[in-house]
C-alpha cells in the first residue's frame, strides 16, 4: 500500500502525483523530487547498452526512517515513483513490481487515448481509480 | 425591398439559417457576425458577398433583418449558380438551388447530409408525409409559426445533389417544418428544426428535453424524422411505428436504437468506408471534437468506449462513443464504466442491419476476452489478482511471496488438481484421491494454517496473512492431507496414495505412537506437551536435514543453511513424514498397529541405503519447506512439490519418533476449534483468528524445539534400523 504515487515525465516534471494522507502532501512531493536524482543516477549508470540491459524496475531508490521510495522507468524515460510507508511491514518486492506493472499498463492506456496530449497532466478517471486502489486505505 | 417569393423549401431553409444566425434570439435580426460567417461559408468571393449584402439592403439598414437575410441567401444561391447578381434575379430565377454553405459549423448538417444525400430528392415534399405528432418534447417553433412571409408555393424542389457538405440536407426537419407550414394550425408540434449549425443537432435535443424524455426519445425523434423522411417517405405508418417503438420505454437508457445505429454506421462510413476496419485515434479525435464537448469529457468517453485499448475504434466502439457523446450533449452524465449495452460484444450481435460481412466484426470484438484484467473498464477485484499472481509465479519458488488469491480460486485450483490425471509423477495426484476429505481437512487445516502462517519467520506480513488465510490454509491443507492421508491409502509403495481423512490419521498415529513408545522408549513427555496446536500445515522444513546432517552430509548442510529459519515449521511436518512411512506399512496391513512389525516390512520397501533415503527426504523436505514457505499463498507450484515430497518420504521414511509428533499434531488438530474461513468473514473474525493463531503459534514454537530434539534421536534410530534391514534383506527376500 503506497502513501504516494507519482508519474514524472521525461523532462522531470510531474504528470501525476497523488498522495494520501493529504496533509503531508508537500513532504511527499519533496521526497519524490529528491528521488528523481537517484533515478537519474541509476538510469545513467548503465551507459552503453541503454535500454537493453537496463531493467525497467529500479527497485528501492532509498529508504528513510519513515518510508521507502521505489522507482520504475519506462523506455521513454517516464518515471514512476512509489513511496511506501516503512511501518507498513515491508511489502514484497514482487508486490511493488506488480504495482509498477499496473501503473505502467494504466499509463499506456492513458497514452492511447487520442484526446490525451503527451505532456499533459493525467486526468483520466480510470488511472485515478487504479491509483486510488493502490494507495493506503486506512487513513 | 422587393418582395421575395420563395419556395417553401427555400422558405424553410432560409428561416432555419436565419435562426442559426439569430444568436441573439431576437427573431428579427440576424447577428452580423454570424451572417458574415455564413456568407463566407458560401465560398463566394468576398466582393460578391459584399455585393450581396449591399443588394439585400443590409448595408443600408446596418443589420440583417429577416427579409434582408432571405434576400441575401437568395442572392447567394444566385451567385453560386453562376448567375449575375441582380435584384431582379431574385424572383426571376426559377428553380434556383438552395445556397450552399461550406462551413465547419455545418458539419452537423454535413453528417446528416452525408447520411441522406437523397434528401433533396424528396421532390414530393409536398407529398404527404404526415409527421408523427408531437412527442411532447417540442418546443414551440414560434419563429416558424409567426413568420410566414410567403405563401407557400408548392414547387418541386429541383434536386441538387449537393455535395456531402451541402447544407441542403442539413435541416432534416425542413421538410418537416415545411409540412408544418402547410398545416399551419398544427401547432408547435414539431421539434424545433435542428438549426443548421454547429451543435444544431444537439441544441434542439437539449431544448426539447423536457419532461419525460429519455435520451433515446430525443435522439430517436430526430432519427425518426430523418429516417421517415429519407427512407420511408411515404410510409406514414412506419414512421408512426418507429416513434412508437422509440417511446415504448427502454429500460436501458444506454441502449442504441436501430435508427441511431444506422446513423452511427453512416457516420462511421464517412470516416472509414470499411465497416470492419478501424477509425484511427486521430480521426476519431477530430470527429468527436466537432461535438464541442470538452476535451476532458471526450477523453473520458474515449476511455470508456475503446474497449480493447488499441487506440482505434471499431464500428461498435465508435457507436458506443457516439452514443455517449450524444448522451452527454443531452445532459446525461457519463457513466463511470461502459454500460452493458454499449459493450462491443453485445453491440456486435445486435447489429444485423448494416454490415454484410458481420463475421469478422463479431469475431473481433465479440470475444469476451475483451475483458482483460488490465484493461477492462469493469472494475473487478480480480484485476489485482492476476498481476500479483503473475508476479509471484515469475519469481523462484523459493521466494516466499504471498499471493492474494480468493478462496474460490484456490478451490478451483484444488479441484483442478484433483481432476488432473492420476499421473504417478504428477504432484497433485494425491489430491485426487479424496477430494471430499480435502475439504474436511481444509477446515481443520485453517486453524493449523493460521498458526503456521503466523509463526512464519519473516514471511509475508500479517496483512497478507489475513487475506491469504484461506488460500494458505487450503494450500497447507492440501499438503497436509497429502502427507497425512496418503500413506494410509498406499497400497503400493510407489503409487500416489489416496489421502485418508486426517482424524483417522491421528488415530493411527496415536496407536502407532504407542508402538513407538514401546519401540523407541522415548519419553512421552514432549509428545504430550505438544498437545497444543501443532500446525502440520507447512511441510517439513529441512529440520530433518539438520538432524540428519551427519547422515546426509553436504546435502543436508545445504538444506540446513538455506532453511534454517524455517526449521521451526518443519517439525510439524516431521510427524507426517514419519507417519507416512508407517501408514504405508499400515496400508499394506490395513491397520496401523504394530510399528515394530511394520517397520521391518516397510523397510524392505525402502530400498536403498538409509542415508540415501534420509538425504532424499531431507532434500524433499527442504524443498517442500522452501516451496511452502515461499508460496504461502501461491497455490499452483508449491503444493505439488510438497505432495511429491511426501510421497517419496512416505515410501522411505521410517522414523518412529515422528509419529509422536504427528500425534501431537493430531491432538492439536482435534483440540483446535474449527476456525471458520477467514476469507469472506468480517475483519474482526479474521483478527480474532489471527490472535488465536498467534497464541497457538508461540506454543507451537516451544513444541517445535522439543520435537526437533526428538526428531534427531528418532532419525538416528531410523538409520540404524535401515542398516539392519539391509543386512536382513538378502535373507527375507529369498
Amino acid at each position: 500500500m503506497a502513501v504516494c504515487i507519482a508519474v514524472i515525465a521525461k523532462e522531470n516534471y510531474p504528470l501525476y502525483i497523488r498522495s494520501v494522507p493529504i496533509q503531508n502532501e508537500l513532504k511527499f512531493h519533496y521526497t519524490v523530487h529528491t528521488s528523481l536524482d537517484v533515478v537519474e543516477e541509476k538510469i545513467s549508470a548503465v551507459g552503453k547498452a541503454m535500454a537493453d540491459q537496463r531493467e525497467l524496475y529500479l527497485g528501492l531508490l532509498y529508504p528513510t526512517e519513515d518510508y521507502k521510495v521505489y522507482g520504475y522507468v519506462t523506455n521513454s524515460k517516464v518515471k514512476f515513483v512509489i513511496v511506501v510507508d516503512s511501518s507498513n511491514t515491508s511489502l514484497r518486492d514482487n508486490e511493488i513490481r506488480s504495482m509498477f506493472r499496473k501503473l505502467h499498463n494504466s499509463f499506456t492506456d492513458v497514452m492511447c487515448n487520442p484526446f490525451y496530449n503527451p505532456g499533459d497532466t493525467i486526468q483520466s478517471k480510470a488511472f485515478d481509480s487504479m491509483v486510488t486502489a493502490m494507495m493506503v486505505q486506512a487513513s | 425591398m422587393e418582395s421575395l417569393t420563395l419556395t417553401d423549401v427555400e422558405q424553410k431553409y432560409y428561416s432555419d439559417l436565419f435562426v442559426y444566425c439569430d444568436t441573439d434570439n431576437t427573431k428579427k435580426v440576424a447577428s452580423n457576425g454570424k451572417v458574415l460567417d455564413l456568407f463566407r461559408a458560401a465560398q463566394l468571393p468576398s466582393d460578391v458577398v459584399l455585393q450581396i449584402t449591399e443588394l439585400c439592403g443590409a448595408t443600408r439598414l446596418g443589420h440583417f433583418g429577416r427579409s434582408q437575410f432571405y434576400i441575401a441567401l437568395k442572392l447567394i444561391a444566385v451567385a453560386q449558380s453562376g448567375l449575375p447578381l441582380r435584384v431582379e434575379s431574385l424572383n426571376s430565377v426559377k428553380d434556383l438551388p438552395l445556397p450552399r454553405f461550406v462551413v465547419a459549423k455545418n458539419e452537423q448538417e454535413a453528417r446528416h447530409t452525408a447520411m441522406y444525400p437523397d434528401l433533396e430528392n424528396q421532390g414530393p415534399y409536398q407529398g404527404v408525409i404526415p409527421r408523427p405528432p408531437a412527442r411532447g418534447q417540442v418546443k414551440k417553433v414560434s419563429a416558424h409559426e409567426v413568420i410566414q412571409p410567403c405563401v407557400p408555393t408548392v414547387e418541386p424542389q429541383p434536386d441538387t445533389t449537393s455535395p456531402v457538405v451541402s447544407p441542403h440536407h442539413s435541416p432534416p426537419t425542413s421538410p418537416h417544418a415545411w409540412r408544418k407550414h402547410k398545416r399551419q394550425a398544427s401547432g408547435g408540434n414539431v421539434e424545433r428544426p435542428p438549426v443548421v449549425v454547429a451543435g444544431a443537432v444537439w441544441t434542439p435535443f437539449r431544448e426539447s428535453q423536457s419532461g419525460t424524455h429519455s435520451i433515446l426519445q430525443t435522439v430517436s425523434s430526430l432519427f425518426q424524422r430523418i429516417v421517415s423522411i429519407c427512407y420511408f417517405p411515404l410510409n406514414v405508418s412506419l414512421a408512426n411505428e418507429i416513434q412508437r417503438q422509440s417511446s415504448s420505454g427502454y429500460d436501458d437508457p444506454w441502449k442504441i436504437t436501430d435508427e441511431q445505429r444506422q446513423y452511427y454506421i453512416n457516420q462511421f462510413k464517412t470516416i472509414q468506408p470499411d465497416l470492419n476496419g478501424f477509425i484511427p485515434g486521430s480521426a476519431a479525435k477530430e470527429f468527436f471534437t466537432k461535438s464541442k464537448l470538452p476535451i476532458l469529457e471526450l477523453s473520458h468517453i474515449w476511455e470508456l468506449s475503446d474497449f480493447d485499448k488499441d487506440g482505434a475504434l471499431t464500428l461498435d466502439e465508435f457507436c458506443a462513443a457516439f452514443h455517449l457523446v450524444v448522451a452527454r450533449k443531452n445532459g446525461y452524465d457519463l457513466p463511470e464504466k461502459l454500460p452493458e449495452s454499449l459493450m462491443p460484444k453485445l453491440i456486435d450481435l445486435d447489429d444485423s442491419a448494416e454490415v454484410p460481412d458481420q463475421a469478422p466484426d463479431v469475431g473481433y470484438s465479440g470475444s469476451p476476452v475483451e475483458v482483460t484484467p488490465n484493461k477492462s473498464p469493469m472494475p473487478s477485484l480480480n484485476q489485482t489478482w492476476p498481476d500479483l499472481n503473475q508476479g509471484n509465479e515469475d519469481t523462484a519458488i523459493v521466494h516466499p511471496v504471498p499471493i492474494r488469491m480468493t478462496p474460490s480460486k484456490i478451490h478451483m485450483q484444488e479441484m483442478e488438481l484433483k481432476r488432473t490425471g492420476s499421473d504417478h509423477t504428477h504432484p497433485t495426484s494425491p489430491l485426487m484421491a479424496k477430494p471430499p476429505e480435502l475439504s474436511e481437512e481444509t477446515k481443520l487445516a485453517t486453524s493449523m494454517k493460521f498458526v503456521t502462517v503466523n509463526s512464519g519467520d519473516g514471511y509475508s506480513s500479517s496483512d497478507s496473512y489475513t487475506s491469504d488465510q484461506d488460500p494458505i490454509t487450503s494450500v497447507v491443507t492440501r499438503q497436509r492431507s497429502n502427507s497425512g492421508t496418503s500413506p494410509e491409502g498406499l497400497k503400493v509403495v510407489a503409487a500416489p496414495p489416496p489421502p485418508p481423512p486426517r482424524p483417522n490419521a491421528s488415530h493411527s498415529r496415536s496407536s502407532s505412537l504407542d508402538m513407538n513408545r514401546n519401540f523407541a522408549a522415548h519419553p512421552t513427555g514432549p509428545q504430550q506437551s505438544g498437545v497444543v496446536a501443532c500446525p502440520p500445515a507447512i511441510p517439513p522444513r529441512p529440520l530433518p536435514t539438520q538432524t540428519s546432517g551427519p547422515h546426509s552430509g553436504h546435502r543436508s548442510d545445504e538444506g540446513l543453511a538455506a532453511h534454517s529459519t524455517t526449521s521451526p515449521q518443519q517439525i510439524p511436518e516431521q510427524p507426517n513424514f514419519a507417519d507416512f512411512s508407517q501408514f504405508q506399512a499400515f496400508a499394506a496391513s490395513d491397520q496401523p498397529n504394530d510399528d515394530g512389525e511394520k517397520h521391518p516390512e516397510s523397510l524392505p520397501s525402502t530400498e536403498g541405503a538409509g542415508p540415501l533415503r534420509t538425504v532424499k527426504i531431507d532434500n524433499q523436505e527442504e524443498r517442500a519447506a522452501a516451496t511452502v514457505n515461499s508460496a504461502k499463498g501461491s497455490i499452483m507450484a508449491p503444493p505439488p512439490k510438497p505432495v511429491r515430497r511426501r510421497l517419496k518420504s512416505e515410501d522411505e521414511l521410517q522414523d518412529e519418533a515422528l509419529p509422536p509428533k504427528s500425534n501431537v499434531i493430531a491432538t492439536v488438530l482435534a483440540t483446535l476449534p474449527s476456525i471458520p474461513r477467514s476469507v469472506g468473514k468480517d475483519k474482526k473474525a479474521i483478527q480474532a483468528s489471527i490472535r488465536r493463531n498467534k497464541e497457538t503459534n508461540t506454543v507451537l514454537a516451544r513444541l517445535n524445539s522439543e520435537l526437533q530434539q526428538q526428531l534427531k534421536d528418532l532419525l538416528e534410530e531410523r538409520i540404524s534400523l535401515e542398516v539392519q534391514l539391509e543386512q536382513l534383506r538378502p535373507f527375507s527376500h529369498l
